[in-house]
């Protein structure tokens, strides 16, 4: 099975926000950087399909310069081969016009199976796999656990809300966007960092691959969150916070 | 343009309360914008369904009908709205964020070279869009630019559904034209993994425990804190997805919704995604380290500091006090 996992490179999970001058988006100077989460169980399950029935899995990611570092991770972990779309601009572009790259970069490849992480842990669209998978006229199954291979396609486990899940049949070629905890994460091996320095990574530039980058949807302002509740934060030494709170919870809240 | 046009989904067999929060984030819309507001029905059957919608104050109800709409297709779904859309020609395009809108409404969307504004906490005026960014720490305004229908998805919760105004709509069926072949996907029936043991949604008092702990090693800590309060013992999807805790003591979107008397998050950093299965709580506390964690938000009381010091600080108050 020949299989591109298209990742993104996100800020890190604890990053502190800052917002920039225009109030447009956070300021990125002096963020750390890491592979976005479901994104990383989408190349686990990749791996693992090709740990179980052969073939390729290439890794793809849009992003400026800096994306390299996450690429060589995937590299690290398993992945064959890499394609880096040089896209200084890919904020300004909207989910369809992220999409957009990521098909005409796919296209050529023609894989059997396409898989990306259900959304991002930065702007949260969880949109690209299933526009991705209509740009290229693929059906799709999102929200997707584990993956088996079939006789005459594929069989997967979608999770549906509130503890349910269903199993969705369908053929090859095909997107499937990848839920976090179907399997278990594998580390990256001292000698899987030094593989991964001899893998290819080719480079194509977003002006290379020509696609419409006018966005339809524009974030036009970033803000910190209001407050819902009124919030009573407790200070203090750790013991005192703790004797405050129990005062608290028994004679105001009165829930103890 | 024939303006907003709101899709209602169906749970056993009647609208859900996301669809009525749609529904009413449809009127707010249509009230900001001057245009008329109407609803669609899709699926094998939908005359119940229509007249249950039907009793809203809506200009038109649609049911979008088709024998292979009975069970949910993203291809389906796809192609019938997309017929839909290229006959009504909407202004907006109103969703509730549930996991079906999710599955099909970006390829419905990308069809009509447009791009869904998805999960949408708020309407503001212009309009523009509200949602959230990095995990709930951020907020963000959109703006459609398209020269197309705008596609919005509304956040459970984001609308009150008893908002949504009473009066009488005129109901009409529209046929879309599907081939067997055209629906590439066969869905299974749907099923749970395992029986499930632990009630969290009858629990008085929980506590829920999230990444900040680092490691299972470290969870007897917040069980001997439970045990104290005489708490359930809940948790994050990532102490679920690393297998520390059973999948049945997951809280959120894709576990379990509770709404204990007292809910006590520790080290959870509170993404909408788990907000959604414990704001219904009445008192609600949380330790974090991040002073600017949105848990904090959704919190009575907090405290800001290392969750290896207060818990077990507060294990030994509570045991002080329950004495």
């Amino acid at each position: 099975m020949k299989i591109i996992v298209a990742i993104k490179q996100v800020p890190e999970r604890d990053a502190q926000i800052r917002i920039d001058a225009q109030a447009k988006w956070i300021e990125e100077a002096g963020l750390q950087w890491a592979l976005n989460e479901s994104d990383a169980y989408a190349l686990e399950e990749a791996l693992q399909l090709k740990e179980k029935h052969g073939g390729e899995v290439i890794v793809l990611s849009a992003g400026p310069e800096r994306v390299g570092s996450t690429i060589r991770e995937a590299l690290a972990k398993g992945a064959d081969r890499a394609i880096h779309i040089d896209c200084a601009d890919l904020g300004a572009r909207d989910a369809l016009g992220v999409a957009r790259l990521l098909a005409a970069a796919v296209k050529p490849e023609d894989p059997d199976l396409i898989l990306t992480g259900l959304q991002s842990d930065d702007l949260g669209q969880g949109q690209t796999g299933v526009i991705l998978a209509e740009l290229l006229g693929l059906p799709h199954a999102s929200l997707i656990l584990h993956v088996e291979k079939t006789a005459d396609g594929l069989a997967v486990k979608r999770e549906l809300e509130e503890g349910w899940f269903q199993t969705i049949e369908l053929p090859t070629p095909a997107v499937l966007t990848i839920q976090s905890g179907g399997n278990k994460l594998r580390y990256t091996t001292l000698m899987g960092i030094k593989r991964a320095k001899t893998k290819e990574v080719r480079t194509v530039t977003a002006a290379e691959l020509a696609v419409d980058a006018a966005p339809v949807v524009v974030l036009e302002r970033v803000a910190l969150p209001a407050k819902q509740k009124s919030t009573r934060m407790l200070g203090g030494t750790a013991k005192e916070a703790a004797a405050a709170l129990v005062e608290k919870l028994k004679f105001e809240a009165r829930v103890l | 343009m024939s303006g907003v046009w709101v899709v209602v989904e169906e749970r056993d067999g009647r609208v859900s309360r996301g669809s009525w929060e749609a529904i009413s984030a449809g009127q707010k819309l249509a009230a900001q914008t001057g245009l008329a507001v109407n609803a669609v029905v899709v699926g094998a059957q939908t005359e119940a369904l229509a007249s249950e919608v039907a009793t809203k104050a809506l200009g038109k109800v649609v049911r979008v009908e088709h024998a292979l709409l009975a069970a949910y297709t993203a291809d389906g779904f796809t192609l019938a709205l997309q017929q839909f859309c290229a006959t009504e020609k909407p202004d907006y395009v109103v969703f509730p964020h549930t996991y079906q809108v999710r599955d099909y409404a970006p390829a419905l969307a990308a069809r009509l070279g447009q791009t869904l504004i998805g999960d949408l906490t708020g309407i503001g005026d212009g309009p523009v869009f509200m949602r959230q960014l990095m995990q709930g720490r951020l907020n963000g305004s959109y703006r459609h630019t398209g020269d197309g229908p705008c596609f919005l998805s509304v956040q459970a919760g984001a609308f009150r559904a008893e908002a949504a105004e009473a009066g009488a709509a005129e109901v009409s069926i529209f046929s879309p034209t599907i081939e067997p072949a055209q629906i590439r996907t066969r869905a299974g029936e749907r099923f749970r993994s395992s029986a499930q043991t632990v009630d969290l949604g009858a629990a008085q008092r929980i506590v829920g425990v999230g990444r900040g702990i680092k490691d299972a090693a470290n969870l007897p800590l917040v069980q001997e804190l439970a045990t104290a309060l005489g708490a359930e013992l809940g948790a994050s999807r990532p102490i679920c997805d690393n297998g520390w805790l059973p999948m049945e003591r997951q809280i959120g979107s894709s576990g379990q919704t509770v709404a204990p008397r007292l809910y006590l998050a520790v080290g959870i950093s509170g993404a909408i995604q788990h907000l959604v299965g414990m704001k219904g709580s009445q008192c609600v506390v949380a330790i974090n380290k991040d002073p600017g964690a949105p848990i904090f938000e959704a919190a009575d009381y907090g405290i800001a500091g290392d969750l290896f010091e207060v818990v077990p600080a507060l294990t030994e108050a509570v045991k002080a006090a329950m004495k």
